[in-house]
């Protein structure tokens, strides 16, 4: 063993995060949102646990309409970086693709990973659970569609951070979409959180569906169309201005000459 | 005379404080290879991405077939390719496959016709089925060829095609390229850093040195520019004594 050389890689890790705020982040990242997540769950199930009949249904529930919000992410930004690992994003844009029409065929195929996906884990909850997704019914499919807009918003808005500041920020494609997670209210209800993160779940759609979810699959539970209405009228703004970024960010790599970077 | 497929007048692109390219001004006739020839940094490959429109310029205009780069990007991209060793088609497609993708890309007529015509030319027909990733460097630069061909382009782009290939697949490369260049009207952009390549193939070239063009001519004018013995001789006296040569 030589203390030198074992100093060099580490010195080679340590100039890295010196220079990169995403994997610096990263360190701080991942235990916060564990901590913050496992700990309303914790509180949650502390505060209600004599009163969560249907606790099973709500758990398994937002885990496949969980899954669904981060494939449409994916399905985006991990469907970009396919093309800037393997160095071809400099030839589908000299083609005479437009970016919008690369906008379309991911989201179609984000669509794709979602419906494969989604039958999977249904068909698993049933098998090993006896939990039957479709039996919530046709009133959460515009919740879907919320979380899908969503989804696609954030996995646009991830590529144009990497247009931008390049490999460095190739880790948002893994990570972003669950900063969402502990204040979306995915497995607890907003009323669980503290006030000011309260506030921040208001302005995320995918607080709405959940909520959503969790009073249509209660006995006696009505449609909750008003939340609907302000989830998909978030997810929409939020896609229309990722598009928006995405194509002043794409204006503005052509200008710095960044797009040819991209991937080096 | 026919009205060139390529015009560049006063192309200029900053990168902060660097001057990558400096009112550049070229055309490109129909037939005609024009070599971009220079030291790294000259500013090349920058040009080559303002005529893909990859990059915006600071100044300057580009009209290609007689349109404008800006307002018509798609139509003139439609009759365009290139091929660059930074680039490569995605890793875990087939040969095969991934001349499909940009057959429909490019919207190909008689796409299997035309990538089967492609690989026996480049001699990658009995490898077909093969990815991408298991590819050699040489086999990976044919079919970015083959790509760079897959739409009968009528101005190709060539980035140093043949830097990793071998002196015999090189050769026939440029063979190929002359013979597609008698059979109908095409014009390429072609940089190189092998100077007997570039005497071989260009019909004229541009010497660009910090972003300039120092010279421009035939080989043998651009050699007797800078006299040189040939266009390698040339190529070091600019490279190693810079703009003071002049």
């Amino acid at each position: 063993m030589s203390g030198h050389r074992i100093v060099a890689v580490c010195l080679r890790y340590l100039y890295l995060y010196k220079r990169s705020a995403p994997r610096l982040m990263e360190i701080f990242y991942w235990p916060l949102l564990d901590l913050l997540l496992w700990g309303f769950i914790t509180l949650y199930l502390a505060r209600y646990r004599q009163n969560l009949p249907n606790f099973v249904a709500f758990l398994l529930g937002a885990l496949i309409l969980w899954d669904i919000l981060f494939r449409s992410q994916q399905g985006i930004s991990v469907s970009f970086l396919e093309d800037v690992w393997s160095r071809n994003f400099l030839n589908l844009f000299a083609s005479p693709l437009r970016p919008g029409e690369y906008l379309v065929s991911l989201m179609i195929m984000s669509i794709f990973k979602i419906l494969i996906a989604g039958a999977v884990m249904s068909f698993l909850a049933w098998l090993f659970y006896s939990f039957n997704f479709f039996l919530i019914g046709i009133s959460l499919v515009p919740f879907i569609l919320s979380l899908v807009m969503l989804g696609w918003a954030i996995g646009i808005a991830t590529m144009s951070f990497i247009l931008r500041f390049g490999q460095e920020a190739e880790i948002l494609a893994w990570g972003i979409g669950l900063l969402f997670q502990p204040v979306s209210a995915v497995f607890y209800p907003v009323s669980i959180l503290p006030g000011f993160l309260r506030v921040i779940a208001k302005a995320v759609p995918a607080s709405y569906v959940f909520e959503g979810m969790r009073t249509v699959i209660s006995a006696g539970g009505r449609f909750p169309l008003r939340p609907l209405g302000v989830s998909l009228a978030l997810s929409a703004s939020y896609l229309v201005a990722s598009l928006i970024l995405f194509h002043f960010t794409f204006q503005s790599v052509r200008k710095k000459g960044l797009l040819t970077r991209i991937g080096e | 005379m026919s009205e060139p497929f390529v015009s560049v007048k006063g192309l200029t692109k900053d990168f902060k404080a660097l001057r990558a390219v400096d009112r550049v001004s070229f055309e490109v006739r129909p037939g005609e290879i024009l070599g971009l020839l220079g030291p790294n940094g000259a500013g090349k490959t920058t040009i080559i991405h303002m005529l893909l429109g990859l990059t915006i310029p600071n100044e300057g205009e580009i009209r290609i077939f007689g349109l404008d780069l800006r307002t018509h990007r798609q139509k003139i991209l439609q009759q365009m390719n290139f091929s660059s060793t930074s680039t490569e088609l995605p890793y875990s497609l087939t040969i095969r496959e991934s001349l499909r993708v940009f057959a429909r890309l490019y919207d190909v007529k008689n796409r299997e016709e035309k990538i089967l015509g492609l690989l026996q030319t480049f001699g990658l027909l009995d490898i077909k089925a093969k990815t991408v990733r298991n590819l050699s460097t040489g086999q990976r630069t044919r079919l970015n060829l083959c790509k760079a061909l897959i739409n009968d382009p009528r101005v190709l782009l060539l980035d140093e095609p043949t830097s990793s290939l071998d002196p015999d697949i090189a050769d026939k490369t440029r063979r190929f390229l002359r013979k597609v260049m008698t059979e109908r009207e095409m014009s390429i952009l072609y940089t190189s850093h092998n100077m007997r390549e570039m005497e071989e193939i260009c019909d004229r070239v541009l010497f660009l040195h910090k972003g300039r063009i120092l010279a421009a001519g035939t080989p043998d004018e651009v050699v007797r520019f800078f006299r040189g013995k040939n266009l390698e001789d040339a190529f070091l006296k600019v490279a190693r004594q810079g703009e003071d040569q002049r």
